[in-house]
């Protein structure tokens, strides 16, 4: 028995159904789809932006103290998570050097001893030096640095985004220290 | 009577559903597979539709916004009646399902249930593993606490080392550029919506491969399974040796059933809820966040391993372990069962268990991990400081002051990050001492820019006290040729 290709009046009108439902689809999926990637697709840099952390004096010479700073992008639904610490380290002078409380390994809030002169992760046991470098432990590389300046007295920092170790701010937040 | 039956009658004649029902229920199965080894998979479901219900009842209170979430949590835990009763059931819930499902899939693979013809029913089984992982992922989330919000930079941390896409997985992950109220109400739309409906969907799937295809035979040493002769003996089997399902079979399901039902109860009525630990601050940094206890060896994994293979096996390693459970039906998709004649069935079962068992074991008290407050919290053992001189303590007193039993233990307290010391002297010379110390090495940091000379000296002459009492210390004999007679046969303190 031969094949029937010919087209009925009601065949074509269930493909051109499929038809118009597919581009009715796509149209509705384009603001969709937009709206789950809003996150990914607004600039990066534009999170960013300079946060003051209090007047130099606060900061002695020499020394590394904690600091806290709220995330320039706030909801209204964000409630504490976008207070965030830092670790200040003033070298001397003006000469700043702001370590993200983030460990480089995993990202876990890394506690500064001034006795040892050390940054050590409770997680899994990353350390680092005062200068941010890496001492010892499963991170690749050293502590994330925010770019710092000082501006009429207070330290400032370009911040606004999560330091995690594949992030392309992740060059901005020092480089890889030679040994790793 | 009559009139229950008449309103059954009523409603069949529009539903039609009874005639299925009966079929279904008294669908014959080998009678051998009435045992007690085929129950994991109601059980699992079981404890699926106890989460289901103890979700929904959770999300009539629980609120996913950043700045509530926690404190609803407490509301739950504190003033809603039984709120703290239906929160440890659905914690304990998601323990028990984690479990159950794991020697499901254990016992599915030792009996070779996945072989022909349920490839399908085992690939469709791997996905509600992953979901059910899924789930326990992103439940602890949900938790809202600073355990959650850590362990939330660690997962970004994780996919922020993906090539290319890593940065943008970050911010999808996060929903924006931090940690903040958008990552939560996200994860809860995956936790409450997404994952349930998949999980739902796969569920349905899977329990109707079940009926199709019946119920995976007790497997009989050399008893083979042939693509071209396995479905005739399998109906063979049913006809000769078969029960119906209802009542042979499924009086275990429901014993069983009901019995995890009731230990989940217990567990959750004893142990009561998990946290939620401190607020979601990231300004209080004085925590050690944890992973859930099914993702504890990871946590170990991660620590253990060296750094220059993390990233691979992060990225790899998954990807690997996924695709060799779906590809496993079409390596050995046909032939013995019986774990009996799969010697290395056994024994990658084994491996796996032990190997996850060890790691979860050492995360209960993280060796690799600084003990924060060891060098204030836990003195020098007087034992160890018997007749020494006033070098020795001071030495004594810089190796606490400078935090050195923050990773190394004496007299078995102290850190373990580092070797345990009670004993170096028998290991190390003084010159090997103080270059460990002034250069680190061996995952030690250095000490060198944070040490004055005296320190140094006054810290290496104690580590050359702590040896066992009968057993000399290690010296350098070419040492003792240009300097003369050693330091440590002169020593006062050597008995």
């Amino acid at each position: 028995m031969p094949v029937d290709t010919t087209l009925s009046r009601r065949g074509l009108f269930m493909k051109l159904g499929i038809l118009f439902n597919g581009l009715v689809a796509t149209v509705i999926a384009v603001p969709i789809v937009e709206f789950l990637l809003s996150s990914v697709t607004r600039r990066s840099n534009s999170y960013l932006s300079w946060v003051p952390l209090g007047s130099v004096s606060e900061f002695p010479e020499g020394e590394t103290r904690l600091a806290t700073f709220r995330n320039p992008n706030v909801m209204p639904t964000d409630g504490k998570t976008v207070d965030t610490a830092c670790w200040v380290r003033r070298v001397e002078g003006n000469q700043f050097q702001v370590f993200a409380i983030n460990c480089a390994h995993l990202g876990c809030p890394v506690r500064w001893f001034p006795q040892s002169a050390l940054f050590m992760c409770p997680c899994h046991g990353g350390a680092y030096y005062r200068d941010g470098s890496r001492a010892s432990g499963p991170p690749e590389r050293g502590l994330f640095e925010y770019p710092s300046k000082v501006e009429n007295g207070l330290v400032t920092i370009q911040a606004g985004e999560l330091p995690t170790p594949g992030a392309p701010s992740a060059a901005l937040f020092g480089k890889r220290p030679p040994c790793a | 009577m009559r009139l229950i039956s008449q309103i059954g009658e009523w409603f069949d004649r529009r539903l039609q559903l009874a005639a299925p029902i009966r079929e279904i229920t008294e669908h014959p199965v080998p009678r051998n597979t009435a045992s007690w080894w085929y129950v994991f998979g109601s059980a699992a479901l079981t404890v699926f539709v106890l989460q289901l219900v103890t979700g929904i009842l959770l999300a009539m209170i629980y609120v996913p916004s950043g700045s509530e979430a926690w404190s609803s949590l407490q509301s739950l835990n504190h003033d809603v009646t039984l709120g703290w009763f239906i929160r440890a059931l659905h914690g304990w819930g998601s323990n028990f399902m984690v479990a159950i499902v794991l020697i499901h899939m254990v016992q599915v693979f030792l009996f070779g249930a996945y072989k022909f013809p349920r490839e399908l029913t085992w690939i469709v089984g791997v996905f509600l593993l992953l979901m059910t992982l899924g789930m326990a992922f992103t439940g602890q989330v949900l938790r809202f606490d600073q355990d959650a919000y850590w362990g939330l930079g660690i997962g970004a941390s994780i996919a922020s080392r993906v090539p290319i896409i890593g940065p943008l997985a970050v911010k999808l992950m996060l929903g924006g550029p931090i940690i903040a109220g958008a990552t939560l109400s996200r994860f809860f739309a995956l936790h409450v919506f997404v994952i349930p409906g998949m999980l739902i969907g796969f569920v349905c799937l899977h329990l109707l491969m079940v009926l199709k295809l019946g119920i995976n035979e007790w497997p009989m040493p050399g008893r083979l399974v042939r693509k071209a002769t396995y479905l005739t003996e399998y109906h063979e089997l049913t006809k000769k040796d078969g029960a119906p399902f209802v009542p042979y079979a499924v009086w275990k399901d429901l014993f069983f059933a009901a019995f995890i039902l009731l230990a989940v109860a217990a567990c959750a009525a004893y142990f009561g809820p998990f946290g939620p630990t401190g607020r979601p601050d990231p300004t209080i940094i004085q925590t050690a966040p944890k992973p859930d206890y099914f993702f504890l060896w990871l946590y170990a994994l991660l620590s253990l391993l060296p750094p220059s293979m993390e990233t691979p096996a992060l990225l790899i390693g998954p990807v690997v372990a996924i695709l060799i459970l779906l590809l496993l039906p079409f390596l050995s998709g046909e032939g013995e069962k019986s774990w009996r004649r799969r010697p290395i069935a056994v024994l990658t079962i084994l491996l796996l268990a032990i190997s996850l068992g060890t790691l979860t074991h050492l995360s209960g008290f993280t060796p690799w991990s600084p003990h924060m407050n060891a060098w204030s919290g836990d003195p020098v053992p007087d034992q160890f400081l018997r007749r020494s001189t006033a070098l020795q303590r001071q030495g004594a007193l810089v190796f606490q002051v400078k935090q050195c039993r923050n990773c190394h233990s004496l007299g078995e307290s102290g850190g373990q990050r580092g070797p345990a010391l009670d004993s170096v002297a028998v290991r190390l010379t003084q010159d090997q001492l103080i270059r460990q110390v002034i250069q680190g090495g061996g995952n030690m940091p250095a000490y060198g820019n944070n040490l004055s000379p005296a320190q140094t000296t006054a810290l290496v002459s104690f580590l050359k006290t702590l040896h066992p009492a009968g057993q000399a210390p290690a010296r350098d004999a070419s040492r003792d040729a240009v300097i003369g007679v050693s330091q440590e046969r002169a020593d006062p303190a050597q008995p």
